[in-house]
Order: structure tokens, then sequence, then C-alpha cells
């Protein structure tokens, strides 16, 4: 195990292991009071990291199965709303079944850190990733975050607890880890002491919203026409403000750290100078970087920007980073039937956040990797193939593309 | 001929579907002039809890666009006339949420009408609605309340008593003779058509001058905006030992419990039985009701096993919540003949004269 010396104060050791486990690793770190958990796969390899973890010694927590991801889902919201720091997590179907009380964390604004071991919804019943299960919540105030990779599972887990709990946010954050590429590979991380997740998440405290009998409030009345819009409106001001919090506390864990992107809301590979700029979500970055790197040696100039935090979405980054280029092409592990030009949610989240640009490029919609099908680095030249041909006007319709699917694709 | 709205107050599940007859026919009936209409079932006070105060309002138009403007509202404007089903609302009500007591008439315009169903009089029912800087008009159809609505409709002739009286008091919007033709069409139609002109006939109207009623303390509440409210939809609680302050729902009793605590064996049946946690326990071993907390819904005297201890008294036979435990502990033989003319004036239900009734 070597020590890695990366800032004076703080130590951190590497260690090889799965996402999952990286995020096991942040949650002891973060000192979590109480975990629900109900088995499905891909996330459930988290509960027997933990469960592990607890049974060492080596983690302090009330472990709590629960008998339907409902109740899981609820049981770490009431935990949260007395002031416990607390984790829960689902995949697939799973994370559909526990849908009511996954909204009403969101309304009640309670800092729930969730991970989505993203699986596609059934049926068939399937394991492999699709984003569908996740952005179910789009519109619904939950924070929505796309790990990558194994170090960034450990980073984007304490950076969840410190932006959901923040009192100027205060709203839960799901991360999502596609299954199979991450949950059930392992990677090579460094993971910190306590000292420096002590110097960067401060404790967990809910002030008069705690829900205590010292402090009689009711949460959750049933109110009318007269209240509720005020209530929207203020998780409208709290998403807003997150911008500007996640932006605050990146940049601290970066400084703690010593890594990171330059940017807290998107990762951008050779973007700069780049004609073409391809966009995902998730562990379709290692092939199309792979192949960005292929079509630089024949001289194509092409990037990549992950999107990194899908709510608050970086529409302002978007804006700066693609306005000119000669096409942006919008890789979408997930599908949204009968929507605009059939694209994927992040095609039609990308090309309307774009609209405003006097100089927009040409954005074209690729469905590709569904049900944990391979995105290969082949996969990836044919679809920045196909944006060359699709931004200048050589494909006719501007319909999404099927990449990888058997059969014809229109 | 005019448009207007008509808002039918009543106690909530008991006169649901009288209500719901009263402003079906009269947006039909207004078909017969060539008007067009609809009708709103306030939406908040679904689903209805018994008695709790309720509203159904008959908008009746002469164009689409007049139509248009009120049915997109929970409540409609222009309210040409207000019907109290149960004559205990004109002590005013709670909605459901935070906005304190209403009066009965609030929404009233200036010459409007409020019809009250009662065996009251005039001058007692203003001893509780307030009074109005405009002149208005009070109607008393005489009746008893007709909860006839609760598992079975009950067709006891309210229904069409009361939409004569409409007839007599706003024939601009709704007349008698589209009522006939609208009521002459249904069945048992001749004892219906009887019934709608006993009504016209026998409703009382009178105006009142503005001024005359009742203090008028009512104040529209004042909705914070959305940087003044608590964030994260959460509310005072009662606190530990006390009641919740913000919502009161004693509008929702049309009688209230009154203990003859000399015969009181503190059996606790009622502190037990109680839904809503009214009674207190006095120092002496007694449960006095916090009748601010109490909805009337009568289980205390259901379950009390001495005849005339707890007894349910007529709304209107009280001006306020006044504590009675504390009357008797100050002078029981004044509380005794207070009591006892309770039994006599009053409208009660009692234990011992539901015997009576089934012996």
């Amino acid at each position: 195990m070597a020590m890695t010396e990366v800032s004076r104060r703080f130590a951190q050791h590497e260690e090889l292991i799965t996402g999952t486990e990286a995020v096991a690793q942040a949650l002891r770190l973060a000192d979590v009071d109480v975990m629900a958990g109900y088995p499905i796969r891909p996330y459930d390899s988290v509960m027997s990291s933990v469960a592990k973890m607890i049974a060492n010694g080596q983690m302090d927590a009330d472990f709590i199965v629960a008998e339907s991801e409902h109740s899981q889902f609820e049981i770490v919201k009431h935990a949260s709303a007395t002031g416990a720091r607390v984790f829960v997590g689902s995949s697939g179907v799973g994370w559909m079944y526990a849908m009511e009380a996954i909204v009403v964390t969101a309304a009640l604004r309670l800092p729930v850190v969730a991970l989505v071991g993203n699986r596609a919804l059934d049926d068939p019943g399937a394991f492999g990733v699709e984003h569908n299960d996740a952005l179910m919540v789009r519109d619904s105030g939950w924070l929505l975050y796309w790990v990558a990779e194994g170090q960034e599972a450990l980073d984007a887990t304490l950076l969840a607890y410190r932006v959901a709990e923040d009192a100027r946010v205060s709203l839960p954050c799901a991360l999502s880890m596609d299954g199979a590429f991450l949950t059930h590979s392992q990677h090579l991380v460094l993971v910190p002491e306590k000292d420096l997740v002590e110097a960067f998440l401060p404790p967990y405290d809910l002030k008069k919203r705690r829900f205590h009998p010292d402090n009689p409030i009711s949460i959750a009345p049933q109110y009318n026409e007269d209240w509720v819009m005020e209530t929207r409106k203020q998780s409208d001001a709290a998403m807003r403000r997150a911008r500007g919090v996640i932006a605050e506390a990146y940049a601290e864990l970066k400084r703690l750290t010593g890594r990171g992107d330059p940017d807290p809301f998107v990762e951008t590979y050779r973007v700069e100078d780049a004609d073409y700029v391809l966009i995902g979500m998730g562990t379709v970055a290692m092939p199309i970087k792979v192949a960005v790197d292929q079509l630089r040696e024949e001289g194509k100039r092409v990037g990549f920007l992950r999107i990194k935090w899908f709510r608050p979405f970086p529409d302002e980054e978007l804006r700066r980073l693609l306005h000119g280029r000669k096409g942006v092409g919008v890789v979408d592990r997930d599908y949204s039937y009968g929507s605009t030009r059939h694209g994927g949610a992040v095609y039609n989240e990308v090309r309307s956040a774009l609209y405003d640009l006097e100089d927009r490029p040409p954005v074209i919609g690729f469905i590709a990797g569904l049900g944990g099908r391979e995105v290969s680095v082949d996969d990836v030249f044919q679809i920045e193939a196909k944006l060359e041909q699709a931004a200048a006007g050589d494909l006719g319709a501007e319909s999404a593309h099927w990449i990888g699917v058997r059969g014809p694709v229109e | 001929m005019a448009s207007g709205s008509v808002d039918i107050t009543y106690r909530g599940v008991f006169q649901k579907i009288l209500a719901g007859n009263i402003v079906k026919t009269l947006v039909k009936a207004s078909r017969h002039s060539g008007k067009i209409g609809g009708t709103i079932s306030r939406y908040s006070d679904s689903p209805e809890r018994n008695g709790i105060p309720a509203k159904q309002f008959a908008v009746i138009a002469e164009s689409q666009d007049e139509l248009h403007v009120e049915m997109a509202k929970y409540e409609p404007d222009n309210i040409r006339l207000i019907a109290a089903l149960d004559d205990t609302l004109a002590k005013g009500h709670e909605s459901w949420a935070w906005y304190g007591i209403r009066p009965i008439h609030l929404g009233l315009r200036e010459g409007g009408a409020l019809l009250v169903v009662s065996e009251h009089e005039r001058a007692k029912l203003l001893e509780f609605i307030p009074r109005l800087p405009f002149e208005w008009r009070l109607a008393i159809l005489p009746g008893e309340k007709s909860f006839s609505g609760l598992w079975v409709y009950h067709d006891d002739g309210t229904e069409f008593r009361v939409l004569g009286a409409i007839a007599r008091l706003i024939p601009e919007v709704v007349g008698l003779e589209e009522l006939e033709k609208e009521v002459g069409k249904g069945p048992k139609a001749e004892q219906h058509l009887d019934w709608l002109r006993q009504g016209y006939r026998e409703v009382q109207v009178g105006t009142v001058p503005a001024g005359v009623g009742a203090p008028n303390t009512y104040e529209p509440v004042k909705l914070p905006e959305w940087t003044e409210m608590a964030e994260a939809i959460i509310v005072p609680a009662a606190p530990r030992g006390g009641r919740q302050e913000a919502f009161k729902k004693f509008t929702t009793r049309s009688e209230r419990p009154v203990i003859d605590f000399d015969v009181c064996t503190q059996c606790k049946q009622c502190f037990v039985e109680c839904p809503d946690s009214v009674f207190e326990l006095t120092p002496e071993g007694y449960y006095n009701p916090e009748y601010e907390a109490c909805c009337g819904c009568g289980i205390c005297a259901e379950v009390c096993p001495v005849d005339d201890c707890i007894v349910m008294v007529d709304e209107l036979a009280f001006a306020d919540n006044r504590d009675l435990y504390e009357e008797w502990k100050a002078d029981r033989a004044a509380y005794r003949q207070f009591f006892q003319g309770l039994l006599e004036r009053e409208r009660v239900t009692a234990r011992s004269s539901r015997r009576k009734v089934s012996a």
C-alpha cells in the first residue's frame, strides 16, 4: 500500500477497489449515521461493503435492511429529518418502486445522499446500464451527479454530502454509477484519511428544522393551493443556489486532495480547439476519450465533454464551451420515446441550452449502449463520422441515430 | 334577467347530496330561460369529514365568457345568494387551512341575500352574524336542519323548499317558473312542486341595514411570500402538553357537549373515547372539555353511562367557548339552574331522550 503525499497535511493511500467500494470508503470517512438497504443489482455491492466495515469495527452506523425499496427510502428520509447523516441507494425498477418516498424527500429538502447503480428498467428483466432510472427524478429537486470512475466515486460522495447538507441548498443528491463498468470493476483509488474529510465536511446540522420533541414542528402537512407554489419556489431558489455551493465545495475538495477538473460541472477533454464535440455521461467517457485521441492523430479536431452534474444542469458551461463549433454530438445512454427528434434526455437538454446562442452549433442525438451494451471505440468513430455528415446537412432528417443496434436504425 | 353565483354552505357529508342536488337543479332550471351554467364543489372540502363546513356553488351566466371567468376558480365571485343549510353555520366557519373563522356571508355583494334554514328568529341569528358596511337581506326558511344525506339520501322536502326560497330571493337569476319546469320533469313531481311552492311562500325576508349585527372581527389572512415562509414544508406543531393554536375546528360543531358535573361519576369514558383529546383532567378528577378543540362529534355523550350527564346542546345556545367547569365550581346552584334551563329551552340530544324514543 503506497502512501502518497498529495498535500502537506493530508495523507492518502492507494487501493484497488470497485466504484461501490469507493463509495463505501467515503461513507466511512463521512461518518454516516444511518444506512438503509434493500438488495438489487448493481447498487447492492455497496451494502456488503458497508456491512463488512461495520462488522470489522471500522465504521459505526445503524444499518437497516428494509423490506422493500419504498420503506428503505422512507427510513432514511425520517432519519435525515432527525439530524442523522444518511445513505441509501437502489437501481432500475427498485428506484422506481421507491419513487413516492424519493420525490417527497426532495420536496422536504432533506439532504439524503443516494447511490443509483444505473440499470435498465424492466421489462425485460435486465441489469445492464441505462440512465433512465435516475433520470426519472430529473424534475423533482434531486441533485444529480454522474460518476465516470472509481476515484471520482469516492470524491463525489464526499462532495455530495457537503453540497446537499449546506443550509443554502438542503436538497437530496443522487450519484449515478453505470452498472458493471463502474459498480463491478476495480479501479485504482486514492483513499484519504479521516482528517482530510473532517476538514472538508462540516457536521450535519438542521438547526430549527430538526425533528425532535424539544423542537415541536410538523413536517409535511397537507396544504392547499394558497401555499404550494411558494414551497415550489423555495425549492427552485435552493436549486439555483446549488451552483455556487457546488463551485465552492469543489474548489475546497480540489485544494485538500490535490486533484480535480478545472470546471466543477463538466469534464472537458481536448475541447479547446475542437471543431466537433461529443457529449456523454458516465463510463462512456472511456471509449470516447480513446477515440478522440485516435481521431486527433488522424488530424480531426474532436473533443469530449462529460456532463458531471445533470442537476443543476450546466447550461452556462455548455454555452461557453460549445458556441461556434461545427457540430455537437450527444451520446445518450437513455431513451425518451416520442421526444423531440426521438432524442434522449441529455440530447434535448443540451440542445435547449444552446438555443439562445447566435452561433449555435448543430446538435445531433445518438442513442447508444442501452441495456448495458458495450460502447466500443469503433462505435465512437461511427458516431463522429455521422456527426460530421449530419452537421454538414448530409443525413437528411435530424432524427437521433441508434448506434450498435442490429437492423435498420431509423 | 341577470347572471350570478349561488353559494350553498352546508355541513360536510351530512348535507353533501342535498347541496349537490340544489346547485344542479338551479343550473338546469336556468337553462329554461336560455342561460348557461355550471357547478363548483369547493375542492379543498374533499373528502368531506363529518360536520365540517363545506361549499358548493351554482354559477349561472348569460355568456360563455361570464361562465369561464368563474369556473376557473375554487370559489366564484359575483355571489348573489348564500344559503346556510344549517343555522349553526351563522357563527362562521373555518375552511380547512389557516384562515381563521370566516363570517357566513363572506363574499356576499350589496343587496345580496343570506338564506338560513332555521327554527330561530332573525334577532337570534343576528346575534352571531357580523355586521356589514352595506345593506343586505336576511331570509329565514323555517325548518329543522336536514342531515339527510349521510348514508341514504332522505327526501324530506328541504331540497325543494330551499329552491323555492331561492327563486323568491333572486328571481332575476333563477325564477319560480323555470324551477317549476325543471322540478316538474322529475319523479314525484307533484310532491316536489308542492314543497317548491311552499318554500317560495314561507321564506321570511327582511333587509339588514349597514352596521346591524354582531361585531365584525374578521380580518383576511395575509399570506406570506415564499421568502417569509419556513423552508422545507414545516409548520409549528402543538407543543408538548399543549394544543395546536393555528387550527381550531370548532366551527365543525352544530351541537356541543355540556356536562352535569353534579352527576358525573368520573368514569373517564369521555376522556378515553374522545377522538380529539378534548378533555382535560381537573385537579378534582373531572374531565373538562376544551371547547376550542371540540368538533361536536357526540361520542362522549354516546359513551357516557349516566343519564343526562353529557348532553349535546344546540350550538346557537352559546356565544363563546367559555369554561363551564369553572362556572360549576364557582356556583353549583347557579350551574344547576343553567343546566336545567338548557334541557327545557334548547334543542338537546341526551341519553334519557334517546331512551324515551326507543322505549
